[in-house]
């Protein structure tokens, strides 16, 4: 127990009752371990319109998907729109190899415990989450095939104007 | 020979309940070419597979199998009444998987040519990913249509051809399969998967070897005391099949693998087959597999080595696929992942080698060859077994 | 052929079963997608290498009387 608990402090992470998760709730709170070394807060991005993408080197969409997120990512960021992707992988050494080859520019946080999976009631890989600027779940996407994006963009375009 | 029908069922198995219908994603694109041998009791037979595998937009995923078995042939029954020989099957499918929501939709259809038996298969299934995905369902239903011919040496030319005698003056027979199947996949826990098969399937027409006979005690033939005589096959047979397999994940990567089958059917067999595996992945780039498998059958009602007179009863088979007997098979296997730097569109690759040693024992199937020689008498020669070494290589690669 | 049928329709009643019962269930996923990792993993599969497998199956087939039920089906990762 205590080096679970040793565990948990080294990835910071503070977590509210978890929330049944629907698209009008208020984001639960969180902080990860992040690449890059700082551990990143969900509450850092009060104000900016936020896509979480809870993705695994091992699951065939994900990587699909990131590529496409990167695009996205750089679009819209300089309009107040951020894109973290969480890692669900207890041992981050595939997901890091994998994005050598494949690099993204947006923060990758390393979520080893499935503590904010759970808190986000992930139910299929990949899962989108978009929270807008006053911190309130405003779409649930479960799943990747291609043309998905289009839903993201149509969210973010009117989140981003708000 | 009856080798096609055995080639389709086994094509079918791995099709209809087997990997390619994951509910949610498709295959991965991939080619294998694959050169296999089998040797042992004076058969030979060796060939190539060329499997691939392409997906056609985000719903479609097409697969092509070519296969050939070159059999070189001086079997035990071919030795006790026939002439050896040479000859080429090939086999040709092709088949589609359409992939739409948690469903995937799967149709196909096998061509097998050999000189003497000619067998077209159709087969659909569906498999469907329920209960968040831990639940994978998948029912299958194949139709096939078989022609046996006889073959016979020309006397004139001395080529083989057709005996348009064979089947009453008919030339040729018509046989016809029908089959069910149901398969289920569960995620157990994070580490274990289990695997749960039913299937059925019926045959219907000409069922036996046309090559093969049966023999009778007959004390008026000097040495041997026994004569050979046509086999008479029912024209239905139903069978039912259920398997179970549960693949275990060992916390330093590597998995074991346990199934069992039991099988019987209309014929009286009831069969039993449990199989081991272990595979383990080392430095970096290789995985070794092992497997152990038992199996054990009992004979059809309407079996027998020797039967004690000429017409005995309805139904008469020597055929040793319908003897009692049990088998043993070792199998091991090494692949080796490599990329290609100069094919950028290969995203990786795999050569893979593979033995298994089957060895078979009849406990009522004897080595009629004897008969008479060494104070062997009919019925009480040595019982047969048989080994056989079975060697694949291949090379695959996923783009 | 009437006991393949017979057998048939209760498979096929059964699985129109569990079909009805999907589209209606409560029952939560034990194993999250978030921790599927393992059935991703190509060794875990049931069927790795099919070019190989068929063959084996049909060595099998061919030198024996039983028939049916091989091969395993799915293995979802837990994706899409």
């Amino acid at each position: 127990m205590r080096n679970r608990i040793a565990a948990l402090a080294t990835a910071c992470i503070i977590a509210l009752p978890a929330l049944a998760m629907s698209s009008s709730s208020a984001a639960p709170q969180f902080t990860l371990a992040a690449r890059g070394g700082r551990p990143v807060s969900l509450v850092q991005y009060k104000g900016q319109v936020v896509m979480i993408n809870f993705w695994a080197s091992w699951c065939g969409p994900c990587r699909q998907e990131m590529p496409l997120l990167e695009h996205i990512y750089r679009k819209y960021n300089k309009l107040g729109f951020t894109l973290l992707g969480v890692n669900v992988e207890p041992d981050s050494q595939a997901a890091d190899d994998w994005l050598k080859q494949t690099p993204v520019s947006f923060p990758i946080l390393y979520d080893k415990e499935s503590t904010v999976s759970r808190l986000f009631d992930v139910a299929g890989m990949p899962s989108t989450v978009i929270i807008d600027r006053k911190g309130k779940v405003r779409m649930l996407h479960k799943g990747y095939k291609p043309g998905d994006e289009n839903e993201y963009l149509d969210s973010i375009r009117s989140l981003v104007r708000e | 020979m009856q080798l096609s029908v055995r080639v389709v069922r086994a094509l079918l198995a791995v099709c209809l309940t087997g990997a390619p219908a994951l509910a949610g994603v498709l295959p991965e694109d991939r080619a294998d070419v694959l050169y296999h041998r089998y040797q042992g009791g004076g058969i030979t037979i060796q060939g190539p597979s060329v499997l691939v595998r392409k997906k056609l937009g985000d719903s479609f995923s097409l697969s092509a199998n070519y296969y050939e078995d070159m059999i070189s042939s001086a079997s035990i029954d071919v030795q006790l009444s026939a002439s050896p020989y040479h000859e080429t099957r090939k086999q040709k499918s092709l088949s589609v998987d359409y992939l739409h929501g948690k469903s995937t939709y799967s149709a196909g259809i096998i061509n097998s040519k050999e000189p003497d038996y000619k067998s077209d298969t159709a087969y659909y299934s569906i498999s469907q990913d329920m209960f968040g995905d831990l639940t994978t369902v998948t029912m299958s239903y194949h139709r096939g249509w078989d022609r046996v011919y006889k073959d016979l040496k020309d006397a004139a030319t001395g080529a083989i051809i057709n005996d348009t005698k064979f089947n009453g003056g008919l030339g040729f027979a018509i046989a016809e399969h029908r089959g069910y199947a149901l398969g289920l996949s569960q995620i157990l826990t994070r580490n274990m998967i289990l695997g749960v098969n039913y299937e059925a399937i019926t045959d219907e027409g000409y069922l036996a070897n046309p090559y093969r006979n049966i023999r009778y005690f007959d004390p008026t033939v000097p040495g041997k005391q026994f004569t050979l005589a046509d086999q008479v096959y029912p024209r239905t047979r139903t069978s039912n099949a259920a398997a179970v397999q549960l693949k275990y994940f060992l916390p330093y990567r590597a998995a074991l693998s346990g199934q069992y089958r039991y099988f019987r059917d209309t014929w009286g067999i009831t069969a039993h087959t449990v199989e081991l595996g272990y595979t383990h992945p080392a430095w970096k780039h290789w995985i070794f597999d092992g497997s152990l498998r038992y199996y054990r059958q009992g004979a059809a009602d309407f079996y027998s080595d020797l039967f004690p007179r000429a017409n005995y009863s309805n139904f008469m088979a020597r055929d040793r696929e319908l003897a009692a007997f049990h088998s043993f098979t070792l199998g091991i296997g090494a692949s080796y992942e490599f990329s290609v730097p100069r094919a950028p569109w290969i995203n990786k690759s795999s050569a893979n080698v593979r033995f298994d040693r089957l060895m078979i024992d009849y406990s009522d199937f004897r080595n009629a060859l004897l008969a008479g020689q060494r104070g062997f008498t009919a019925g009480n020669e040595p019982l047969y077994k048989l080994d056989a070494n079975i060697f694949q290589v291949f090379v695959s690669i996923w783009f | 052929m009437g006991g393949v049928c017979k057998c048939a329709r209760a498979i096929l009643i059964a699985a129109a079963g569990v079909g009805a019962l999907a589209g209606c269930s409560p029952i939560e996923p034990w194993v999250k997608p978030y921790e599927r990792e393992h059935f991703a993993d190509p060794i875990m599969s049931f069927n790795r290498d099919p070019v190989s497998t068929v063959y084996l199956e049909h060595v099998f087939e061919s030198r024996e009387g039983a028939r049916g039920a091989t091969g395993g089906v799915g293995g979802g990762c837990g994706c899409n």
